[in-house]
């Protein structure tokens, strides 16, 4: 079997759609100087090392990801609980009337078919008892709809994604309108010479990404979503998150992130010849250490209202907080 | 007229001109005879049906394993000269486009529509030939090089390389200013010819049904075979032109500084998406609702029955071809569409399976009471209806507009449209041609072989499509040719069930060619008394012209 090296592929982001972020990135490199191997820390933020199985995906999964959502827990309990019981139910009642007709009404068994073409009664039930079955699952799937566009609150965070040919930008229009540009990371095998590479500490191979999206837990969080060239669509399986990013549209969804963590996901619509290597890493941080990296971005938080924001949900956060210090 | 011509002792006295062939270029390239259509068909459906299974074995083992390892070798081989890592990539879009395209204009339509249709709707509604001969053979002239312009796509240049590398939905922009170069166009122009040729074929089934008859025949007579056709066609009449209208659009944008789907000059990209759908959607029931029909008259067949609830049967068909065109944006919604909208989409798709249900369980009635044999025939419709129902089943899930913020371009859906489309068309497909190719050729399959084929055949496609769904579940994402470790276990257990699957298909031409060379001749009716359609009063092949006396049917 001939073995192709593993893919190497070029990190060049569009240097006008970069510029925002170099000159943080620059910034950057000569306070810290050449000395330090570069593992995307910034003052007073380093990237939280991913925890295994958590916010990715693990070898042999038959299941949906563990849910850090309340509408992902929501839709996770709805297939899991309803849907996939019920399907297979289904699948498996026609299995078991097709081996029943194998058994009895062989020829063997059956010698002499009935002349029976018509049951008013039987046809009226399997026509009724599937609407009424998915009159059960209506309920439920418009229920989440409904949770799912519930409009974020004035005070969420925003982030603004963009998709480009290929790689993802994350604007915080809100705490200063940086934009972060994010790549994926080469294997230690493929980088250049000096090149920044993958370690364990970014997360699997072909997910970790060099600039994650940064945003606070138990915050709602506002995500709009656009493009710069053709549609791209972010995607994080943990988090039940999946939105294009269409040119001339800004798509805008919210969710809150439960739990403080590092959650992976892959662009979702074919965007050209790199559309396998523009993963998503979407880092939950503690609403302070989320502020500490703004301003290590050379952002500022827009006065108290995150604060407040925060206030509400201060049990959960210190909850999450105290998960984080782990 | 009260004799039946059919029986093949009437036709003694002039069987000369019934059976007068034409020679062989003018029968075959200039054919005008519904059954030789049906057969050109149904060859060339073979022979792209292998192109496109090809192509999916390229993919199957490129995915086997995490890594690039193959793809740049193919792409330079169609290059001619070493590819760039860009070009490879590149060269794996043009793959899956190529697949999709292929298997559903270029193997299920002509052989389900085109091969199936064009033999057997004349031959059950009791008529001599088709409505309109030579727009017959200008549909099958038109789709063959149509397909010849698919495959010479990938040999020009396409954006990042050669060929298109659009995806089989041509989402603009990605077809439009990301895909510079020829290559798209031909794509394009490849998809107008098919879709020309798909609605003269539509116009002429429908005129066909409606008008040439047998006496007798009323429309709630006619097999129902024949219904799914004709639900079929309309879909086709109505859902064709938009395709040919959203590409008309794509060249425009293309090549003549039009803003249909530019977002900088006014126009909107998501446009094109709903306009392809509503061809999109009704398209996957053109492909499924002729199998619908195959099904029905086998499991008849060979359960000596008639069909259980005929008519409900046959208004469940005109219920999904007519539910069917106000489904589409369920394909679309991750695209930011209103709540309302996703709503409405998420409702109205789950309404389908109230008409599938009915047919899954009319078949299963026909079943109940019957006397009931399991030759190839039968065994692949049983093989049908399980799996169909598995595939709709996921459907239903898919249908829920909130769980496709996940599923949404998952592997899941992948499994979805393959336990629906391979395990559910093409086993009609199968059904349908181990049921009538000694009508066809004149000569048997190997029972003992269509059995070997269905149950490698079932094993291989369960074994490849069902570990998508796990895949789906843990966020896989679609058309990609290389994914993170975590996935490597199902995919490469994906790949082995691709090579069984393809020692099925191998067997099914060993029992084709066993049939050319060693096949016993076909009776007229080998199937049966439980075979009640006019196709079995005749003989095995049928004349040249049949019915040149209409049969009367009480």
């Amino acid at each position: 079997m001939m073995m192709m090296p593993a893919v190497a592929i070029a990190e060049a982001p569009n240097p006008d759609a970069a510029a925002t972020n170099a000159v943080t990135a620059s910034a950057e490199a000569a306070s810290e100087g050449a000395k330090k191997v570069d593992d995307g820390s910034l003052p007073g933020y380093t990237p939280m090392k991913p925890t295994e199985g958590i916010g990715m995906p693990m070898p042999k999964d038959i299941d949906f990801q563990e849910q850090f959502t309340e509408n992902g827990v929501y839709a996770k309990w709805i297939n899991n609980a309803l849907l996939l019981p019920l399907i297979t139910a289904i699948s498996l009642f026609v299995l078991l009337l097709l081996l029943w007709i194998v058994v009895r009404y062989r020829r063997k068994a059956n010698p002499n078919p009935s002349k029976t073409t018509h049951n008013t009664f039987i046809e009226v039930v399997w026509t009724l008892v599937p609407v009424l079955i998915l009159l059960g699952i209506a309920y439920p799937s418009l229920d989440l709809l409904a949770k799912q566009f519930k409009p974020a609150p004035a005070e969420a965070v925003t982030v603004k994604v963009t998709g480009y040919q290929w790689y993802w930008g994350y604007t915080y229009p809100d705490h200063g309108d940086f934009e972060i540009i994010s790549n994926m990371l080469k294997e230690p095998k493929d980088a250049a010479e000096g090149e920044r590479a993958r370690t364990d500490n970014d997360g699997p191979a072909q997910l970790a990404v060099d600039n994650r999206m940064v945003v606070p837990a138990g915050v709602p969080l506002r995500i709009q979503t656009t493009a710069a060239d053709v549609i791209h669509a972010i995607a994080v399986p943990s988090l039940w998150f999946k939105l294009d990013a269409v040119p001339g549209r800004l798509n805008e969804k919210s969710l809150t992130i439960t739990k403080p963590g590092v959650y992976f996901g892959q662009c979702s619509e074919l965007c050209g010849a790199r559309h396998g290597y523009m993963p998503i890493a979407v880092e939950a941080l503690p609403p302070e250490k989320f502020a500490a990296w703004v301003k290590a971005q050379g952002g500022s938080m827009p006065d108290q209202v995150a604060a407040e924001g925060a206030d509400e949900t201060e049990q959960k956060i210190s909850a999450v907080s105290a998960a984080a210090n782990n | 007229m009260t004799t039946i011509a059919a029986n093949p002792a009437d036709l003694d006295d002039h069987a000369h001109d019934a059976d007068h062939k034409p020679a062989f270029f003018a029968r075959w390239f200039m054919s005008t005879n519904h059954k030789d259509i049906g057969t050109l068909y149904l060859i060339f459906a073979i022979f792209a049906g292998v192109v496109g299974g090809a192509i999916s074995g390229l993919m199957r083992l490129e995915l086997a394993y995490p890594d690039i390892q193959y793809l740049t070798t193919w792409a330079s081989w169609v290059k001619g000269s070493g590819a760039t890592l860009d070009e490879s990539l590149h060269m794996w879009n043009v793959l899956i486009t190529a697949h999709g395209l292929i298997m559903v204009f270029f193997l299920v339509m002509p052989a389900i529509i085109g091969g199936f249709g064009n033999w057997f709707v004349p031959l059950m509604i009791g008529a001599p030939d088709m409505a309109f001969p030579r727009m017959n053979n200008i549909s099958y002239w038109l789709t063959v090089v149509a397909f010849i312009m698919l495959l010479g796509s990938t040999f020009v240049p396409g954006g990042t390389g050669l060929g298109a590398g659009t995806g089989w939905t041509v989402y603009a922009p990605l077809s439009t200013s990301g895909s510079i170069g020829p290559a798209v166009d031909m794509a394009i122009f490849s998809l107008h010819l098919a879709g020309a040729a798909s609605i003269l074929g539509a116009v002429n089934f429908i005129t066909t049904i409606f008008n040439m008859r047998a006496p007798g025949m009323t429309l709630h007579k006619m097999p129902l075979f024949v219904w799914s056709v004709l639900v079929t066609a309309f879909l086709l009449l109505l859902a064709l032109p938009v395709l040919a209208a959203a590409i008309t659009m794509l060249l425009v944008d293309r090549n003549f500084g039009g803003a249909f789907f530019n977002a900088a000059a006014g126009g909107d990209p998501v446009l094109y998406q709903h306009l392809f759908w509503f061809f999109g959607h009704p398209e996957v029931y053109i492909m499924i609702l002729p199998g619908f029909g195959i099904i029905s008259q086998i499991v008849s067949t060979f359960s000596r029955k008639p069909v259980f609830g005929y008519l409900g049967m046959a208004y469940a068909m005109v219920a999904i071809g007519v539910v069917g065109f106000v489904v589409w944006a369920h394909h679309m919604f991750t695209t930011g569409m209103s709540v309302d909208m996703k709503m409405y989409f998420t409702a109205a798709t789950m309404v389908i399976a109230v008409p599938t249900g009915i047919k899954i369980f009319s078949w299963i009635a026909t079943m109940w009471g019957g006397s009931v044999t399991f030759k190839t025939p039968m065994v692949w419709a049983l093989g049908f209806i399980f799996m169909f129902t598995v595939g709709g089943v996921t459907g239903v899930v898919l249908a829920n507009g909130g769980l496709d913020d996940n599923l949404h371009d998952t592997y899941y859906v992948v499994a979805h449209f393959h336990y629906v489309l391979s395990l559910g068309a093409v086993f009609s497909l199968f059904a349908g041609f181990y049921y009538w190719f000694g009508k066809m050729s004149g000569r048997h399959l190997s029972e003992a072989l269509g059995h070997l084929h269905f149950w490698i055949f079932f094993i291989g496609v369960n074994v490849l499509f069902f570990p998508m769904h796990f895949l789906g579940n843990a966020g896989m994402p679609r058309r990609v040719p290389d994914y993170p470790e975590a996935y490597a276990y199902w995919n490469e257990i994906a790949s082995y069930g691709y090579a069984i699957m393809g020692v099925g298909v191998i067997i099914f031409f060993i029992n084709v060619a066993y049939a050319f060379i060693g096949g016993r001749k076909a009776e007229d009716s080998y199937w049966g008394e439980g075979a009640t359609t006019l196709e079995w009063t005749l003989t095995s092949p049928p004349p040249f012209h049949q019915f040149e006396t209409l049969p009367v049917i009480k």
